[in-house]
């Protein structure tokens, strides 16, 4: 067995650059399935973790925007200028002693608001809590484990889990985390004409008080479903790479395979030592591509906190944590990946008989045998698509649209190359071009599973490019409807708004209250918002559908505006009753692009009634476009308001702009990458094949062509497959960019969005795949250019 | 009695038509013994010598070597059979391109369990390869090739060598040489040697001549 193996192995000794290629790919794959498990898990824990953590979500907080930390120094900064705030840090306590890690968090005793779960700070000793070795309230469950750090102990029952509040000094120690600091808790309420934030700590972001947790859980989890399809998507264009290597390794050892038998090494024998081999690769390029994946996720991160903080409010740690969750996924996706990649080539060997295992034609009508089979399959495939088109509903359904597409359209994929081929070749005048087109033919199914995952990677690059620059066009152009007033201004109480409207008498042709009242709507944290009767709203809202005179109606009690997302998600029409607010009928429905929540419009009277106590405090002032600056002056001379309480149109919709921009670079990060290991896969692939073309070019050299020509020929064949994949492609992507528009963001998001087509960034595209098979064509071109006459003519000469 | 064929059938199927190769071909062999098997192209050696050494199945008749029956169903007895008592030869060498000549040599003896490297070395000597141990079967040529494949083949100091037309690919000269060293080798290993071939003066070094000829054995 052991003999037999080394033999088997001994084939990657003398071929590495099939084995670099093999672990390369199934690295690469598993890297990217493995980084999107590893944010997603970070994610998910932070979300326990802040349900775990007592009170810390009910303020308003101030955390690192950029790669810069927050530091002790901010945090003074801020002091000095006035804000009342307070650092925290948080981090899992681990050591020798204890068997589960504690949640540790550190507080600022002195200028910490009130804490749920901490009954006041007054019955500790402060001295203890302040002074080495410190002093810590504990949840009852890790109150005797904190002894082992030398820590004074103060039980409390309010505290569940494994959690204890110390002196934020000491915390830093524990957790070694120097002078940084995870945020900055802002008091509900600050002293007036203190400066902006942005001016003391640029690098701060003030993230809104969180609505409970087990709602933000909720509210992402169509985010995270989405990366995970995208980390399969590029897992699946991996595997594309893996098969085609493995593919490739199993027809250059036929011989062997063979001689092996004949030397009396059973059929099940080889079976198992070259599934052995198998695992013995993925396990080995698995965990290369595990330590990949944790790197990718590390880069990513970032981006995926700020995506999810500005479109749900939710926050994760900067950390990244090496959980057994991803890691042991990422593992297995390995294992099975190259399980089933390898799984066709397994079960070719298992069928062919031992004599005719080494004729190559044996192989080659197996292969076309297998195109036919993969037609027929993608057919089927493209057909359960086109059911699902019409009928697919929800992100379940919609993600198998996704799915029975591409790889319909991916097993599809040779057997059209070949009639495109076959067509050029027959129509083609001269010897030589009819030669280059059968011979491009042939290669089809050595070169067809890169030439799959490059149709795939181009794809999904249209479809997401589509996708994502048809909601800017939206969403850029509903912001412009959806801001109309030229001002927005937050005062503290009603004093304040009546002294703002005697300021602005003469100066500001409307003064719009914005009245909300948090409820929840259809099972989820939503809101009720009051509309005034004012041209504004009615010039300019953004409505989908609405009935006639709409705004007239909303004058009235029961009427109501409800936004997209709660009207899909309930199934509500025009007519219909709001769900959850008493006897509303709904009369129009608007669109609410970036908010994951449902939300009720209903006028201004009818909310004053319904919800009496509550006051305007923020207002849009509608007013001459040219005094902006002016009325902003004003409003901050006579009235002492917060820097960060007034803020004009353009500076909003700057950051709306900014949060959706954030929102996709993730997917973007992903597109590139899954592009980029498919013209990885088509550099191996030709690398790989062109050790096996010399016998197919040796003739042609013989017969007049130089190894320069063919060389050049070989490029010209690379690009040549590399455009009808990418004209092929572009369709494939529209079809991908209308299921994610029409069906997968309705269901992720709740908002339909108009599709717009974008023809010369997919020119672009298309130019940067043939660039890419340039490229990967070039190497093994030029090494064709230079191969030595004398292992052409070795090709006519059966030994020496 | 090393090796019987008993009225050996072997029929071929494709979609088309159905060859009737082997229509009931006996033959056997002592120990020690060498026999040239001899016949038109397409007459049924190879698929005879396959059918003796387990790589393929017959449709009937029985085929025993040493005691043993060859053409049973089973994969790993014939397998077995074939690591144990059977050394091949082939026409194409069929070495392992990414083994040495010295592993490809130990290669069979070490999955039979009856690695013995003195044996091996002797054999490296006897064929005039000792030098070229450490090289990869690629840098030599067609008769080295061939010479590595009957160490191979005698490494595990089997019962029997079959060689299908072990000099077809080698020129005149060097095929001499080759057969030469095959017999020498196996007459002082007492290994019994059948060989397809289609030359009749290769076939005139061996103690028997036989032809297959429409299928059965006609002298």
């Amino acid at each position: 067995m052991i003999t037999a193996l080394r033999a088997l192995l001994s084939h990657w000794m003398r071929s590495p650059l099939q084995l670099v290629t093999l672990i390369a790919g199934l690295a690469l794959a598993t890297a990217l399935w493995s980084g999107v498990q590893a944010i997603n898990a970070e994610a998910r824990a932070s979300y326990d973790e802040a349900a775990d953590r007592v009170g810390t979500g009910q303020y308003d907080r101030l955390v690192a925007e950029a790669e810069t930390p927050l530091t002790t120094r901010d945090f003074v900064a801020l002091r000095r200028a006035g804000w009342l705030v307070s650092p925290q840090i948080e981090g899992e306590l681990d050591g020798a002693g204890i068997d589960r890690p504690i949640r540790l968090i550190g507080i600022e005793p002195l200028t910490a608001p009130p804490i749920g779960g901490i009954d006041g700070l007054g019955s500790f000793p402060l001295d203890d809590f302040f002074h080495m070795p410190g002093h810590a309230i504990a949840s009852p469950d890790a109150a005797p484990d904190l002894r082992a750090f030398g820590l004074g102990v103060t039980q409390s029952e309010a505290l569940d889990g494994r959690i204890a509040f110390v002196d934020i000094g000491i915390a830093q120690r524990l957790l070694q985390r120097g002078d940084r600091i995870d945020r900055l808790i802002l008091h509900a309420v600050q002293p007036q004409g203190l400066p902006d934030i942005a001016a003391v700590v640029p690098h701060a972001l003030r993230v809104a008080a969180q609505t409970s947790t087990a709602d933000i859980a909720r509210l992402t989890d169509s985010f995270h479903l989405n990366l995970t399809a995208f980390g399969l998507l590029a897992f699946a264009v991996g595997l594309f790479i893996v098969y085609s290597a493995i593919g490739l390794a199993f027809e250059q050892r036929r011989a062997m395979f063979r001689t092996l038998r004949a030397l009396g090494l059973s059929l099940n024998r080889l079976i198992w030592l070259l599934s052995a081999e198998l695992l013995l690769i993925a396990l080995i390029a698995g965990s290369l591509g595990i330590a990949l994946g944790y790197v990718i996720a590390a880069a990513l991160l970032p981006d995926v906190a700020a995506t999810l903080r500005g479109l749900y409010g939710a926050e994760i740690s900067g950390g990244l944590a090496i959980r057994p969750s991803w890691w042991l996924s990422g593992l297995a996706m390995a294992v099975a990946g190259t399980f089933a990649a390898g799984a066709g080539a397994l079960w070719r060997l298992s069928r062919l008989p031992l004599l005719d295992a080494g004729t190559p034609q044996a192989w080659a009508h197996m292969a076309r045998q297998v195109i036919r089979v993969m037609s027929f399959a993608g057919a089927g495939l493209l057909g359960v698509a086109a059911i699902l088109a019409v009928t697919a509903e929800g992100l379940v359904q919609g993600f198998a649209l996704l799915a029975a597409l591409l790889v319909g359209a991916a097993l599809l994929l040779p057997a059209c190359l070949d009639r495109i081929l076959r067509a050029l070749e027959r129509i083609s005048p001269a010897p030589l071009p009819a030669w280059f087109w059968a011979d491009t033919r042939q290669q089809v199914p050595g070169l067809s599973m890169a030439l799959m995952a490059l149709l795939l990677a181009i794809a999904a690059n249209i479809g997401v490019s589509t996708m994502v620059s048809s909601f800017r066009l939206t969403f850029t152009g509903w912001l412009d409807q959806r801001l109309a007033s030229e001002i927005y201004v937050t005062v503290a109480d009603a004093a304040q708004a009546e002294q703002m409207r005697v300021l602005l008498e003469g100066k500001a042709d409307a003064i719009l209250p914005l009245l909300r009242q948090p409820l929840e709507l259809a099972n989820l944290p939503g809101e009720v918002y009051a509309v005034a009767d004012h041209p504004t709203y009615s010039e300019n809202w953004p409505l989908l559908a609405a009935e006639e005179d709409v705004w007239a109606l909303l004058r009235e009690p029961g009427y109501a505006l409800v936004n997209e997302q709660l009207a899909l998600s309930q199934g509500l029409s025009l007519g219909d009753e709001v769900p959850s607010v008493q006897g509303q009928k709904i009369v129009g429905i608007y669109s609410d692009y970036g908010n994951p929540a449902p939300q009720v419009i209903i006028g201004l009277a009818a909310f004053r009634m319904l919800y009496p106590d509550v006051r305007a405090t923020r207002f849009g002032l509608r007013v001459d476009p040219d005094s902006v600056a002016d009325v902003m002056g004003l409003l901050r001379e006579e009235l002492p308001l917060p820097q960060d309480a007034l803020a004009d149109q353009g500076r909003i919709k700057a950051i709306s702009l900014r949060v959706f921009e954030q929102t996709f670079t993730v997917t973007s990060a992903l597109n590139v990458l899954t592009l980029s290991v498919a013209g990885f896969s088509i550099l191996m692939n030709l690398l790989t094949l062109s050790q096996m073309r010399l016998p197919q070019l040796a003739p042609v050299w013989a017969l007049g062509v130089t190894r320069a020509e063919l060389g050049r020929m070989e490029v010209a064949r690379a690009v040549a497959l590399a455009g009808f994949v990418t004209v092929l492609a572009l369709p494939l992507g529209l079809a991908l960019a209308w299921v994610l528009l029409a069906i997968v963001n309705v269901a992720a998001f709740g908002w339909r969005l108009p599709m717009f087509l974008f023809p010369l960034s997919y020119l672009w595209l298309g130019l940067a795949a043939l660039g890419a098979a340039l490229i990967a064509a070039g190497w093994p071109a030029i090494r064709l250019a230079r191969t030595a006459p004398h292992h052409l003519l070795a090709v006519f000469s059966s030994g020496r | 009695m090393l090796l019987t064929v008993s009225d050996v059938t072997k029929t071929y199927r494709t979609s088309s038509s159905v060859v009737e190769v082997l229509r009931g071909a006996s033959l056997s062999l002592d120990a020690g013994e060498t026999l040239a098997l001899m016949g038109e192209s397409g007459s049924g050696k190879s698929t005879l010598l396959h059918l003796i050494g387990g790589l393929d199945i017959s449709d009937g008749g029985v085929i025993t070597l040493d005691g043993v029956q060859v053409n049973l169903p089973s994969d790993s007895h014939r397998a077995k059979l074939r690591a144990q008592k059977v050394g091949i030869i082939f026409q194409q060498f069929n070495l392992i391109p990414s083994l040495t000549v010295s592993a490809n040599i130990a290669f069979q003896a070490q999955m039979a369990g009856r690695y013995d490297a003195v044996w091996c070395d002797t054999l490296a000597r006897r064929i005039g390869l000792s030098e070229q141990l450490g090289k990869y079967p690629e840098a030599l040529s067609g008769g080295q090739q061939q010479r590595v494949a009957i160490a191979r083949a005698l490494a595990a100091r089997p019962a029997l060598i079959l060689a299908d037309e072990p000099t077809g690919n080698l020129d005149e000269t060097t095929a001499d040489i080759v057969l030469q060293l095959l017999i020498e080798i196996a007459a002082e290993t007492g290994t019994a040697l059948l060989m397809v071939t289609h030359s009749a003066h290769h076939a005139q070094a061996m103690q028997r001549q036989l032809t297959l000829s429409g299928g059965v054995i006609a002298t």
